[in-house]
């Protein structure tokens, strides 16, 4: 069954039936290049936003003020609220047991920043050492803030490698050198560098140096935390704690949606798991249906080929084909042909996705689209063995049948 | 060598049957000559598919070189196609993506004949045909006797001890159905059993033995007087 002869028999076959073959090969390796975009695809989008994610501690929450919008004990709706460094003490007291490291913060948009001749404008956020655990900055060079800086009040600053970049045009490392924010000396102390770019666009100095300098006493913008190991319900339970105790402190109602906003990163992330989830699922839909649709395909073809053939079998048959003879020769074909296009789709589909990784823009939302070879593999086999059986049934007909009716076919 | 006995068949037409066959007894020896003859309808191509084993009989006995034919398998009918008979069709029935040379050593794949092999002894008889040349040629770009040479080639080729035609001058011209009858008859010369079916008075008379079918049933069976020449028109 596996001589030489066999083969040369089907590939003489396959070669003088071109566009029958063509097609054919086309449906399967559609189906499997499909199947790897898709694959690929997913896992692109998924690697991106988990990549975003994974840049800030996962089990971290931000409080910063809004505007009250009810009522509460004579106090009309309207009301701005401000935190301050009260805030940020009586959190970290209150919340010794929950609360893992706690970071007040001062953000100021706009500052003017500047190294020689050069001159730049960012944000400027005022922070503690805490947070670094809470944003995970990544460091390259020098160090973050640490309590002593906090302490002396002491003007270092922390600025990402792009702001170097533009600070210094020929290229001139700045760690230790001197900038100036609003005229007012700093020292860099520390260059950090964060995947997404958009995280890049700030400069990082001691939070009670950024109150005394910019005439900001007692003024904080944001607190940020991280946990210590909570699940998503017990931070659920404690955003609604901490909310409570703001409540007391700014007098609003606890049920408020506006007066703070609470951003529970665990919830996010737990969220956006969920969602992949749900894009997993509709990959699966689709990369299933794709193969659905490749098996259809090829049972269809399969089964055209063998109409149009019955006369030819009938012929064989004449000439001394066993019904065995026949039937192998078409699965073998139908075998072939299938692998062989398979194939050629897996090695398209990667190559493509490859290409895409390695030329596509930098993007938040999609990271080296990568295929699941394995899922691909077995969706290949699959379009292989329904080939097969898709051929395998009209095969049996036709070879069953008496030559004397296979004969009378056109 | 062959013999059939009371051979019944019949092909469901609709809701009816189409009697072929009723009651047909034939024995046909080594080295014959014949002819079976009938009008369309008259059963005369069943009985050959019958006697090939390319169809099924409902009611009767076959005697195949004193082998008795009955319920064979398709794997069995295979083999002994392959290795008694040879076809011969009207519509030449050459496989159309396989050249001329492929299409004779096509029965000699399913011996098992290795294709070195095969394909020479296919030259070999093309050479015999006068078509060496046409080796490479699909049937498309042949004419008719030359397909039908190639298709006669091709039932040689197993060295069959039976070449079974079922009309094969009915799509040629009156020259090249001449020149098709003086092959088979130099293959039956070599020992060969033929056995054609026509409807053509002037075909039957070639061969030595004429049987006459009508409705299903032998009317006539003779032997054809014999003459050293043919006349032409």
């Amino acid at each position: 069954m596996f001589d030489l002869d066999t083969w040369q028999e089907i590939f003489s076959t396959i070669r003088k039936n071109k566009l029958r073959s063509i097609l054919t090969a086309f449906s399967v390796a559609w189906g499997i290049f499909m199947l790897i975009i898709l694959l690929g695809a997913g896992q692109g989008l998924q690697n991106g936003v988990k990549a975003n994610f994974e840049a800030d501690a996962v089990n971290t929450i931000w409080i910063s003020a809004g505007q009250t919008t009810m009522e509460y004990k004579g106090l009309k709706p309207g009301r701005f609220l401000r935190f301050t460094n009260r805030d940020y003490y009586e959190t970290d007291i209150q919340n010794k047991h929950d609360i893992d490291q706690l970071a007040a913060n001062i953000n100021v948009y706009n500052k003017n920043i500047s190294y020689g001749k050069e001159s730049v404008n960012y944000r400027v956020v005022g922070t503690f050492p805490a947070l670094e655990a809470v944003e995970l900055p990544n460091v390259t060079e020098g160090r973050f803030i640490n309590k002593f800086d906090i302490e002396r009040q002491r003007k270092i600053a922390l600025i990402s490698s792009k702001i170097q970049k533009e600070l210094s045009k020929n290229e001139e490392n700045l760690l230790g050198k001197w900038i100036k924010i609003d005229n007012i000396s700093f020292k860099i102390i520390g260059i950090y560098e964060e995947a997404n770019d958009r995280e890049n666009n700030k400069v990082y100095i001691p939070f009670t140096t950024a109150q005394q300098s910019f005439g900001l006493i007692n003024r904080v913008d944001f607190i940020s935390m991280t946990l210590t190991n909570l699940t998503i319900q017990e931070t659920i339970k404690f955003e609604n704690k901490l909310k409570k105790q703001f409540a007391s402190r700014h007098n609003f109602n606890v049920e408020d949606k506006r007066a703070i906003f609470i951003n529970n990163n665990l919830k996010n992330y737990e969220q956006i798991l969920l969602l992949f989830a749900g894009i997993t699922g509709f990959i699966w839909l689709i990369g299933i249906g794709t193969i659905i649709a490749g098996i259809v395909g090829v049972s269809n073809i399969m089964i055209i080929v063998v109409r149009e053939r019955t006369k030819e079998f009938g012929i064989r048959k004449a000439i001394g084909a066993t019904p065995w003879s026949i039937i192998s020769q078409l699965l073998l074909e139908s075998i072939f042909l299938t692998t062989i296009a398979g194939y050629i789709g897996l090695v398209l589909g990667v190559g493509v996705l490859e290409i895409i990784s390695k030329y596509m823009p930098k993007s938040d939302f999609f990271l080296n689209p990568e295929a699941n070879i394995e899922i691909a593999i077995v969706a290949t086999l699959l379009l292989i063995v329904s080939g097969a059986l898709a051929g395998l049934v009209p095969a049996r007909r036709a070879a069953r049948i008496q030559p004397v009716e296979a004969l009378k076919e056109e | 060598m062959l013999r059939i006995e009371n051979i019944h068949k019949s092909y469901p037409m609709g809701k009816s049957k189409l009697h072929a066959l009723k009651g047909v007894s034939l024995t046909v020896n080594d080295g014959e000559f014949m002819s079976i003859m009938g009008s369309s309808g008259s059963g005369k191509s069943t009985l050959l598919n019958i006697l090939g084993l390319l169809d099924s009989f409902d009611q009767g006995l076959y005697y195949l070189d004193n082998l008795v034919i009955q319920n064979l398998t398709e794997t069995r009918a295979a083999f002994y196609r392959n290795k008694y008979f040879g076809f011969v069709f009207q519509s030449f029935n050459l496989i159309s993506f396989k050249n001329a040379m492929e299409n004779i050593a096509l029965p000699l794949y399913y011996q098992g004949v290795s294709r070195k092999k095969r394909n020479a002894i296919a030259l070999e008889y093309l050479e015999r045909m006068g078509l060496r040349e046409w080796a490479n040629h699909l049937p498309s770009e042949l004419s008719g006797g030359q397909k039908q040479r190639v298709a006669i080639a091709r039932a040689l080729v197993t060295q069959p001890k039976v070449i079974l035609a079922d009309e094969p001058t009915g799509a040629l011209d009156s020259q090249t159905s001449l020149e098709v009858m003086e092959l088979l008859k130099e293959v039956n010369r070599e020992g060969i059993t033929v056995i054609i079916v026509t409807h053509e008075h002037d075909i039957s008379q070639m061969t030595n033995r004429i049987v006459r079918l009508r409705d299903g049933m032998i009317i006539e069976d003779i032997a054809v007087e014999k003459k050293d020449t043919i006349c032409l028109t």
